[in-house]
């Protein structure tokens, strides 16, 4: 099933996507920004702060505790270069080896090196919850330090359990809730992938921090995904709201069955281009926690 | 008259911190004393001259180069606009100035320069940064060969660490020269400091990044250059600036071999090994110095030739004619690092990391048409292969005795390895007409070239003579 899902590029900022999914956006965050300023007017004594996450009833979490190799009653791994590099013409070959992935300290450090290995130029890991824990809605979120540079590729992301043998990407479902071009410090993009919706033509939304950016400290990267949205926030900003009514004329909302989650750290591929010679290695993904919450 | 009262204040402010030190030893510091504040304006040029600042240009340079342009602006109501001088004007050779603010002022809560420029075409600028004031420029920055273009742009030059700018004065300097002999115009508005929060993942370097192996003998010193940081800017582009000695602390592994100074000059003062790193604000710098410190220098054969026979360009031996420099930078090919030291009063020139180099006394140019000769001892302190050689060249400028104008002839000859020797001095006599040039009336450079298969070169005693 992995092969079968490899068909697709992400190249999804494309003026038609974006501009697409924005102006289909813009009538309802208008009205959540009315909202909110209501909000904010309204409970000023009390709390000025929006309302970011709501559900707090613990699914699933590992706060990476123990040293060594991440829990394997959690986490399984993708090995190796899939097809056609996981299908975004990525670089790396995926290993479990502890130079790729290990627990430090309370952190889990995914790295991508450079070396030879298995006819590949670079090293990286790719975990994933696939076979020991999804879940249909909820919170899903975890708190990481990205890596930069050229070439550079971090991702925090759920896929679809599929239904049956036939069922493959993109009608799976695809929520990507973090991913960073290396090369853009500073810009969050969160996405869902779905029949119609896949790749280029992903629902996607920027968010582009101001004087601060992604790969200098920890940052908590989330979605509360219910029945017929997904939120997205980083940190305490609520950047993104997608709802059917967003999706392309006469597609099909796909998030509403069981998700698994994926880390991993990609080097190349279509969406960030190839490292340069000034990108730096070893390159790393700093992972506090992962936490998943029902949805209520 | 600022100045002065600045200074006057500060020394009342560390006798008072003294005082307080002296009276109060068992008490916390006393809630009176102030500490001496400077003014953390942001701002170098917007639409006019911040509070301070003032205009100096480099000795040299076009004086009117600066102007104030109330035309072309980017923001507001006017810009700085600079125009450098085509080759050959009377009014100056260059366009540079400095832009201090006498007072000083706090940059700590700053991490970068930032502007918008454009000039009238695409250019080249060679230098521009800040902290320079004329004086010890103990923290200057500078970009070199920034790109500009027609159109506004804007630029980001990061402060390598702000937290020791508590006092600067050099607030901007520039310095551009005619772009393959034609002047331009280029303008820079909104010129101030900025707490951008995106400069980060700070890679400091020595040497360009490089470990540099260095064969060395007590009492010499050498200076370690290629001093730079560099930042990754929320556009994702590393921006490297030269930094300073003063931005960086220095260390050796063994202060019996080799003892490095706050300003980066190393000395040679024991026998053995050592190795020479840097940090800046904490982060280890990329590259190194390796040094082998073998004894006593050995210095070349004196000569005894009569001075009157001779046209000295680097001796001891002779009083010598009028030398710009030992290593003219040629581009960004010429790696070679190095120049003219001093060893216990005797002058040599040491070249690290050689391609190629040229020592020029272009001012005036040498007429060796009397001449037979040419005398150079070289010593090369390392191992010689087989495919190592080093060409000697001689530049003639022509009856102009200037670069360029057609009438420039260069000729030269090859020594090859057979001829070299490791670690000893080589006294090379060779006759000016093995060179093969048509004039030596003007001759105004002397290039080593060795394409890297050697790298490191000691040079003396290079005169004309004639037998």
């Amino acid at each position: 099933m992995n092969q079968m899902m490899t068909l697709y590029t992400k190249q999804k900022i494309t003026s038609k996507g974006y501009f697409l999914s924005l102006s289909r956006t813009v009538v309802f965050l208008k009205a959540l920004f009315l909202a909110a300023f209501l909000m904010v007017h309204q409970g000023c004594a009390v709390d000025d702060t929006q309302t970011v996450v709501n559900f707090t009833e613990l699914t699933m979490q590992d706060e990476f505790n123990t040293d060594g190799a991440p829990d394997s009653t959690i986490w399984g791994y993708d090995i190796g270069t899939g097809q056609n590099g996981w299908g975004n013409q990525e670089l790396q070959y995926y290993t479990d080896r502890p130079e790729n992935v290990t627990i430090n300290n309370g952190i889990m450090i995914i790295t991508a090196q450079q070396e030879n290995f298995q006819g590949s130029s670079y090293t990286s890991a790719r975990l994933l919850t696939k076979n020991k824990f999804s879940q249909t809605y909820g919170r899903f979120e975890a708190r990481i330090r990205v890596p930069y540079g050229q070439g550079i590729w971090p991702a925090f992301w759920m896929l679809g359990v599929p239904e049956d043998q036939d069922e493959i990407w993109p009608s799976l479902g695809e929520i990507d809730i973090m991913e960073i071009r290396g090369q853009e410090p500073t810009k969050l993009i969160g996405s869902l992938h779905g029949p119609g919706y896949s790749g280029g033509e992903a629902i996607s939304k920027e968010y582009v921090l101001q004087n601060d950016r992604l790969d200098t400290g920890f940052h908590i990267y989330g979605i509360e995904w219910g029945p017929d949205y997904v939120n997205h926030y980083v940190d305490d900003v609520l950047y993104s709201q997608i709802t059917p009514d967003d999706l392309p004329e006469g597609s099909a909302w796909v998030f509403d069955n069981d998700f698994y989650i994926l880390i991993n750290l990609a080097v190349g591929g279509t969406f960030v281009g190839p490292p340069n010679a000034e990108t730096v290695f070893p390159q790393s993904m700093l992972v506090d926690y992962v936490r998943a919450y029902k949805y209520n | 008259m600022k100045n002065k009262k600045n200074i006057f204040l500060r020394t009342t402010m560390l006798l008072g911190l003294v005082l307080v030190c002296f009276t109060a030893c068992e008490r916390e510091v006393s809630e009176e004393v102030k500490f001496a504040t400077f003014t953390t304006n942001p701002a170098v040029f917007l639409d006019g001259f911040s509070g301070g600042l003032e205009y100096l240009p480099f000795q040299g340079s076009k004086l009117d180069a600066f102007t104030v342009d109330t035309e072309v602006k980017y923001n507001g109501t006017a810009s700085m606009r600079f125009d450098v001088p085509n080759l050959g004007d009377p009014s100056g050779a260059f366009a540079g100035a400095i832009f201090p603010d006498a007072g000083g002022r706090d940059l700590t809560g700053y991490d970068a320069l930032t502007f918008w420029a454009k000039a009238t075409k695409s250019a080249t600028i060679n230098e521009i940064g800040f902290g320079n004031n004329f004086g010890e420029n103990k923290y200057l920055v500078s970009k070199n060969n920034l790109r500009i273009s027609t159109g506004w742009t804007k630029y980001t030059i990061p402060i390598p660490d702000p937290f020791v700018l508590t006092t600067e004065r050099g607030m901007f300097w520039y310095s551009e020269g005619p772009e393959d002999g034609d002047g331009y115009t280029f303008w820079i508005d909104d010129l101030k400091f900025e707490k951008l929060g995106t400069v980060a993942q700070a890679r400091p370097a020595i040497f360009n990044g490089n470990d540099v192996e260095l064969q060395s003998f007590l009492g010499i010193q050498t200076t370690l250059t290629g001093l730079t940081q560099t930042f990754n800017l929320a556009s994702g582009v590393n921006e490297t600036v030269t930094a300073a000695p003063s931005y960086f602390t220095f260390t050796s592994s063994d202060n019996e071999v080799a003892q490095v100074s706050e300003l980066g000059v190393v000395t040679m003062v024991g026998t053995g090994s050592a190795v020479i790193t840097a940090t800046l604000a904490g982060v280890l710098a990329r590259g190194s110095l390796n040094i082998e410190v073998g004894g006593s220098f050995e210095f070349a054969p004196v000569p005894n030739r009569n001075a009157a026979n001779v046209i000295s360009i680097f001796s001891d031996a002779y009083t010598n004619v009028p030398v710009d420099f030992y290593n003219g930078f040629f581009g960004e090919f010429q790696t070679t690092l190095g120049g003219a030291i001093n060893i216990n009063g005797d002058n040599i020139i040491e070249y690290t990391a050689l391609n190629f180099v040229a020592t020029e006394f272009k001012n005036p140019t040498v007429d060796a048409s009397g001449m037979t000769h040419l005398h150079v001892d070289i010593r090369i302190p390392e191992s010689i292969d087989a495919s190592d050689f080093i060409r000697i060249e001689l530049g003639d400028f022509g009856p102009d005795g200037a670069f360029g104008g057609n009438n420039d002839s260069s000729g030269s000859v090859i020594i090859s390895s057979t001829a070299l020797t490791s670690d000893e001095w080589i006294s090379l006599d060779i006759p000016l007409a093995d060179f093969g040039l048509t004039s030596r009336r003007n001759l105004a450079q002397i290039f080593f070239v060795s394409d890297a298969t050697i790298s490191n070169l000691l040079v003396d005693n290079m005169y004309f003579y004639t037998e």
